[in-house]
């Protein structure tokens, strides 16, 4: 079992506290202590979060305020309308940016869910040989350095012409979730019994059927949430994306955010406005996954 | 829901076992080697010549030219001094941090699950977004954390344009943003461990300090050594946040080893030289990944 945040989160009696055995005095002042030492940790990481969302919502004069304005300034959306509309009507370079994201991240997890689900089914079933160094090898292909993997692809690219298309990007994405995709999967496909599979070949179907028939309809949520983490690491990658692609009409959304602070003004309030579009849909997955995330930010590595 | 008559015999032409794990197993593995392996064996290739994406012309076998080039360079070893402080400062400090938060998560009853929920934003937000929303509250004239300094009375820092306070900045930067790793990582290892351990150290009256060390450490310690190292891993190669932070900035005081080699590679066309640069990273990268597998390999075993 993966250990989630809800089983974390059980409301079961906290084991340190034993008022019977209580030694020292001042229990209860140090767990005031720890709640504020906890409120105060809480507001530090959440602040930024927070500041940014009142930016997206702040007038331009409010935005460059000094001191800083926290409370009582004019809620506009108008940030949030730049950031869909071109100032002249029509679709935005944003938007046209969030829509390649969508198709990129899209693809790209469909093809390393193709890919990875077989894989790993066949590498949790089948004694393949030299497994473990073939599983490892296929890890360690994900801690490569971006920035050095983009060189040779950039002009492997550049020879076959991918070089600024959708399709390079959706197929270094696919390549660089596959490993996950295997990992995460492996985990998932251990845990339902091989025992289901036997006993559907004694009566008669093929090892083939006994997994498409039996093992795969119990495999779905676990597929669903490692498709949702390939999702988010496409939606959020950044540096295969600025050196692999360059026009507009190809541009994902992180370039495209980063590519607003490039001229000598930079408008504060949409690129808190486009951050926080940005960033909703990666939160709102993430919470529909949160029982995986431990095995899910360890690349599918760690599950206990 | 699933048939119970069994399918009539040879309806499907039947894989053996070897073959079916061929079939599914290779697809993937040749992506794998067209997308990962086959571009590290060109690098590998290119880092003995002198070629250059932008003269283009024939490559030049140079040997290990490039290697002793970048081995021997003054520039890179000042980079990787930068890189070594930014990733031994910004990991410790997630690990102290992460571990603290989860520590105390895990002596609370009630509200677990938002408070987990809560810390684990920042970690899910793309480094573009961290790193311009960053960038947007360090500003040295409207940016909100020197206002609120100021109005504790503390004078402006200027946060990204001086040298040492720009790494200073990337490191708070990353761990603000990785420290929700090391937490729930810690929190899954700390929720783990068995009462019946503490409850046996509370018969004996154990001070809580002794069951911390005795009982909590050790048996969080793999699994946190796991976490560190994940991350020790990735501080090494990150490039984004650098690029959007600071972009190198000030003077080169935050070019870390990924950061100069994009550098050498695409501002700077020695694509021959940046190969051999990246291939060395790639060294250090297989021998921490192959310590991280280690651990991780003795923690499924134990």
């Amino acid at each position: 079992m993966a250990v989630s945040v809800d089983e974390a989160v059980s409301p079961g009696p906290t084991r340190q506290r034993r008022p019977a055995t209580r030694r020292f005095g001042g229990g209860r002042g140090r767990s005031v202590v720890e709640v504020a030492l906890l409120a105060v940790l809480a507001v530090v990481m959440l602040f930024p979060v927070l500041w940014m969302i009142e930016t997206s919502i702040k007038e331009n004069r409010d935005v460059y305020a000094v001191p800083a304005q926290f409370f009582g300034f004019t809620v506009t959306m108008d940030h949030f309308r730049d950031v869909f509309i071109a100032p002249g009507g029509g679709r935005s370079d944003l938007s046209v940016a969030f829509l390649n994201s969508v198709l990129v991240a899209g693809v790209s997890t469909t093809l390393a869910t193709v890919l990875g689900v077989p894989a790993a089914w066949a590498y949790s079933r089948f004694a393949v040989k030299a497994k473990k160094d073939q599983l490892f090898f296929i890890l360690s292909t994900r801690f490569m350095p971006p920035v050095v993997v983009v060189i040779p692809i950039f002009l492997m690219y550049r020879q076959v012409g991918l070089i600024d298309t959708k399709l390079g990007l959706i197929l270094i994405y696919a390549a660089f979730n596959l490993p996950f995709t295997i990992w995460m999967m492996k985990g998932f496909v251990d845990e339902v019994p091989a025992e289901y599979e036997d006993a559907a070949m004694l009566d008669g179907y093929t090892r083939l059927q006994a997994f498409r028939r039996f093992t795969l309809p119990l495999l779905v949520p676990g597929i669903a949430a490692t498709a949702v983490f390939a999702l988010i690491f496409s939606w959020n990658e950044f540096v295969f994306a600025i050196f692999l692609t360059s026009s507009d009409e190809v541009r994902t959304a992180p370039p495209a955010i980063a590519g607003l602070i490039g001229g000598t003004t930079v408008d504060w309030g949409l690129v808190a406005a486009a951050s926080v579009v940005f960033a909703l849909p990666v939160l709102i997955f993430a919470y529909l996954v949160r029982k995986h995330l431990v095995a899910g930010v360890t690349l599918g590595a760690v599950r206990r | 829901m699933v048939s119970t008559t069994p399918p009539a015999r040879g309806r499907f032409r039947r894989l053996s076992d070897r073959g079916l794990a061929v079939a599914f197993i290779s697809p993937a593995l040749l992506l794998l080697l067209a997308m990962s392996v086959f571009p590290l064996l060109w690098a590998l290739y290119l880092s003995f010549t002198d070629y250059s994406a932008t003269r283009g012309g024939p490559a030049r076998w140079v040997g290990f030219g490039n290697y002793t080039a970048v081995l021997t360079s003054a520039q890179v070893h000042q980079r990787t001094l930068t890189t070594l402080i930014y990733v031994v400062g910004a990991v410790t400090l997630q690990t102290v941090l992460g571990f603290t938060i989860a520590y105390l998560i895990s002596r609370r009853t009630r509200g677990r699950g938002v408070l987990t929920t809560l810390f684990l934003v920042p970690m899910m937000l793309s480094p573009v977004v961290v790193g311009l929303f960053w960038r947007f509250m360090l500003d040295a004239q409207f940016g909100v954390i020197n206002s609120m300094l100021g109005s504790l009375g503390i004078g402006q820092v200027e946060w990204l344009t001086r040298q040492r306070t720009a790494l200073i900045s990337l490191i708070v930067v990353d761990t603000w943003q990785w420290t929700p790793f090391i937490m729930l990582i810690a929190l899954a290892g700390l929720t783990a461990v068995p009462k019946y351990l503490y409850e046996a150290a509370s018969i004996d009256r154990a001070s809580e300090w002794f069951r911390f060390r005795t009982i909590t450490l050790p048996l969080v310690w793999p699994l946190l050594l796991i976490a560190v190292l994940f991350r020790a891993i990735e501080a090494f190669r990150l490039f984004d946040l650098v690029y959007i932070l600071t972009n190198g900035g000030p003077g080169v005081s935050t070019e870390t080893l990924s950061f100069h080699v994009y550098k050498v590679a695409f501002l700077g066309f020695n694509t021959g030289t940046a190969s051999a640069y990246g291939i060395l990273m790639v060294l250090v990268v297989i021998v921490l990944t192959q310590l991280y597998l280690r651990y991780l390999n003795k923690l499924k075993e134990g």
